[in-house]
């Protein structure tokens, strides 16, 4: 018995996403992604804005040498339109004109996201990207394809059964409680706010040349920003590395920001946000350029 | 010990089914824990839980579960080499996976795992380690995880290090207000229907008619789907309002920025609902709305939330002449002007920022409860008035 003690059993069908050398993952993010791909199961994503969800699933794909799906929710998307669309009104228009092969209605057929990763002759990926966008009722009905992964084209009876079950990424920005159903069987993950140390790295890969003072009072101020619980929007990931481009295009140093928070339209995005850090700086308020300023949770 | 976890669990409120506890006993199966109890921090949490708000719950349930045995158990080497061996978990027979999935009472659940126990002792000849673990019914998926935990003492600790910071703490939902959160909570407000202007194509209907006109193409329009909710917000500003102001001020942000609404409305009070309204917080008397008229202006079909904390002297709910601005009294009671707006609209709600103890204190607080449905002003309980605004009626 005590001859097996390797970690996870390998085998064929068992992936193992480590991240890729874009993506920074942390470690219960790499265990969560491999959790649902050896589980068969939906990863379920969610974090605050611009942590990176979308991005996962790109590098998830590169990682595992895969291709990907991409399945883009808007308000308006109904779950029928990821597996197929019937495109009546063109056929309706080649009827009325005498154009196309209107007798066959297959060529009228076009496969969604959903049907294209079913019928692809290699596993895919298969990003459902923003699932919160859509109808409350949309993850629901996409219960039954996911479950058993095949539909049925009812123009014409064609079951679409799935070669390979695809890597399946649903990511959600929180706008909207996901159904209970739906949930149960996913594999979920929330994305925390990455801490100091996998902030420097997440930089590190879009700015490799940034100067460490430099980072440091950037990384300063911007924590320092998110704790400030007056802000209705607070800045994420994604806007700290445009302002760092910022100032980096502006020559800035880390002398020119250890007072100062210049270009601050690329942190906070609200009008209000802007004004009130304004008014805090207009009554003397000072900003922090050391972290010992900043809490006990960036000082350990 | 395993099961307690699983127990543990739901005493903290965290809703876990068999779905998600079978599917954790598969995942420890094909030994994705590796043998570390950091991974299975990471395994549990992934698949146990489907919501951020319910981390800070898990990790109040892990720390508990997972703590008391930490270091207090000495294990031989040949002991430790068994608990590492993910093999050693007993799949389940197709037939007790059949029983299992028809099961839903947590009673039932325990009885398999009872079994399940008891063959595992017998195959495996029992032993101090099986009567440790024996505690719980549950004696194989037991000891599996503890198992892990004595197989890496080093890796032990920063799991129950990241239990133990509790960082979670911040996103749960019973406590104070977040404008995202609550906006998420408002987001449920809403009834759809098809009124208005006529821009979304109609295809059935297209093609029903083309039909009938011989191939000659008929367009149909008809009106898009939307939100038919409209909302009529009225809030209590001032004396004891005042250190609430930041959740209020959330709460309106929120509001305001929720564009789905078909309408908003917003009027202000001191303490208790009488003949006027204020347009702003300020409740300057040239702004003021009559109470009556917006009762005649507005159809029963607006949904009312009440904003306030309904602490106030008795008299001002109860006597004529109750408004503590001499200016303003009038000989109805506010407790009046309370019934008339239950009684002219479908559904009111009630949303008060003081913490659901202090509700008691108050005879006043008490007296409103009875003419409205009371929530606290939390994120939860904002979902839980919406759900009251647009749910299914129930009778209080």
């Amino acid at each position: 018995m005590a001859k097996k003690t390797e970690a996870a059993p390998k085998s064929d069908a068992f992936f193992q996403f480590s991240g890729t050398k874009g993506y920074i993952a942390s470690s219960s993010l790499v265990d969560a992604v491999n959790c649902a791909i050896a589980l068969e199961r939906p990863l379920l994503i969610k974090g605050e804005p611009g942590t990176g969800k979308t991005l996962l699933a790109q590098h998830v794909a590169e990682g595992l040498g895969l291709q990907i799906e991409k399945w883009h929710i808007k308000s308006t998307t109904k779950a029928q339109d990821g597996l197929y669309v019937y495109d009546t009104v063109q056929r309706l228009n080649d009827a009325r004109f005498g154009e196309g092969d209107v007798a066959n209605i297959r060529s009228y057929i076009r496969m969604g996201p959903v049907g294209r990763a079913f019928q692809a002759e290699e596993r895919r990926v298969l990003l459902i990207d923003e699932v919160d966008k859509a109808d409350l009722e949309f993850p629901n009905d996409l219960l039954r394809e996911l479950d058993e992964m095949r539909f049925t084209v009812s123009e014409t009876s064609d079951e679409i059964v799935a070669k390979h079950r695809p890597v399946i990424i649903i990511t959600s920005n929180n706008e909207k409680e996901l159904p209970d159903a739906f949930l149960r069987r996913c594999v979920f993950h929330f994305i925390e706010f990455p801490d100091k140390a996998l902030m420097t790295q997440i930089v590190g890969v879009h700015h490799p040349h940034l100067k460490t003072q430099l980072l440091d009072q950037v990384l300063i101020k911007f924590y320092w920003l998110r704790e400030q619980s007056e802000l209705r929007k607070k800045p994420s990931t994604s806007e700290l590395i445009d302002w760092i481009a910022v100032l980096q295009r502006a020559g800035m140093s880390a002398d020119d920001i250890e007072m100062h928070i210049p270009f601050l339209g690329a942190l906070l995005k609200n009008e209000k946000d802007t004004e009130a850090l304004e008014k805090y700086h207009d009554r003397g308020g000072r900003y922090p350029s050391e972290w010992k300023e900043l809490g006990p949770k960036y000082n350990n | 010990m395993f099961i307690d976890f699983f127990y543990e669990l739901r005493d903290e409120g965290v809703p876990v089914g068999t779905q998600e506890w079978l599917l954790l006993l598969g995942a420890l199966e094909k030994g994705l824990h590796g043998s570390s109890l950091q991974r299975f921090y990471n395994l549990a949490r992934c698949v146990l839980i489907k919501s951020e708000t319910y981390f800070d719950a898990f990790d109040r349930a892990f720390l508990k579960v997972f703590q008391g045995v930490e270091g207090s158990l000495k294990i031989e080497d040949e002991l430790l080499e068994w608990l590492k061996d993910p093999k050693n978990f007993r799949p389940l027979t197709d037939d007790e996976r059949a029983l299992l999935e028809k099961l839903s009472s947590d009673e039932l659940m325990r009885k398999f795992l009872e079994t399940l126990a008891e063959q595992t002792e017998r195959h495996d000849g029992g032993g101090r380690w099986i009567g440790t673990g024996g505690r719980s019914p549950f004696g194989h998926g037991g000891e599996h995880p503890t198992g892990i935990r004595v197989g890496g003492p080093a890796k032990n600790r920063s799991a129950m290090k990241v239990a133990e910071e509790r960082r979670f703490e911040d996103y749960r939902t019973d406590g104070t207000l977040d404008v995202r959160q609550t906006r998420v909570a408002l987001r449920r407000l809403r009834q759809l229907t098809r009124t208005g202007a006529k821009s979304e194509l109609d295809l059935d209907e297209t093609i029903d008619e083309t039909c009938k006109n011989a191939g000659e193409i008929e367009l149909v329009w008809r009106a898009e789907r939307r939100n038919d909710i409209r909302l009529l917000l009225l809030m209590d500003v001032g004396g004891t309002m005042d250190p609430y102001f930041d959740p209020v001020s959330k709460l309106l942000t929120a509001l305001h920025a929720e564009r789905g609404l078909r309408q908003f409305e917003a009027y202000y009070f001191h303490n208790c609902v009488y003949e006027e309204l204020g347009r702003n917080a300020r409740l300057l008397r040239r702004e003021a709305v009559p109470t009556g008229d917006l009762l005649r202006k507005l159809d029963p079909s607006w949904k009312v939330m009440i904003v306030g904390d309904a602490a106030m002297h008795p008299a001002e709910l109860l006597e004529p002449n109750g408004n503590i601005d001499p200016r303003r009294q009038s000989g109805t009671r506010g407790i009046d002007w309370l019934h008339r707006i239950r009684d002219h609209f479908e559904r009111v709600v009630w949303l008060n920022p003081e913490p659901r103890e202090d509700w008691n204190r108050y005879q006043t607080v008490r007296l409103v409860e009875r003419i409205f449905p009371m929530f606290h002003l939390s994120v939860d309980g904002i979902s839980d008035a919406v759900t009251a605004l647009i749910g299914a009626r129930v009778t209080h």
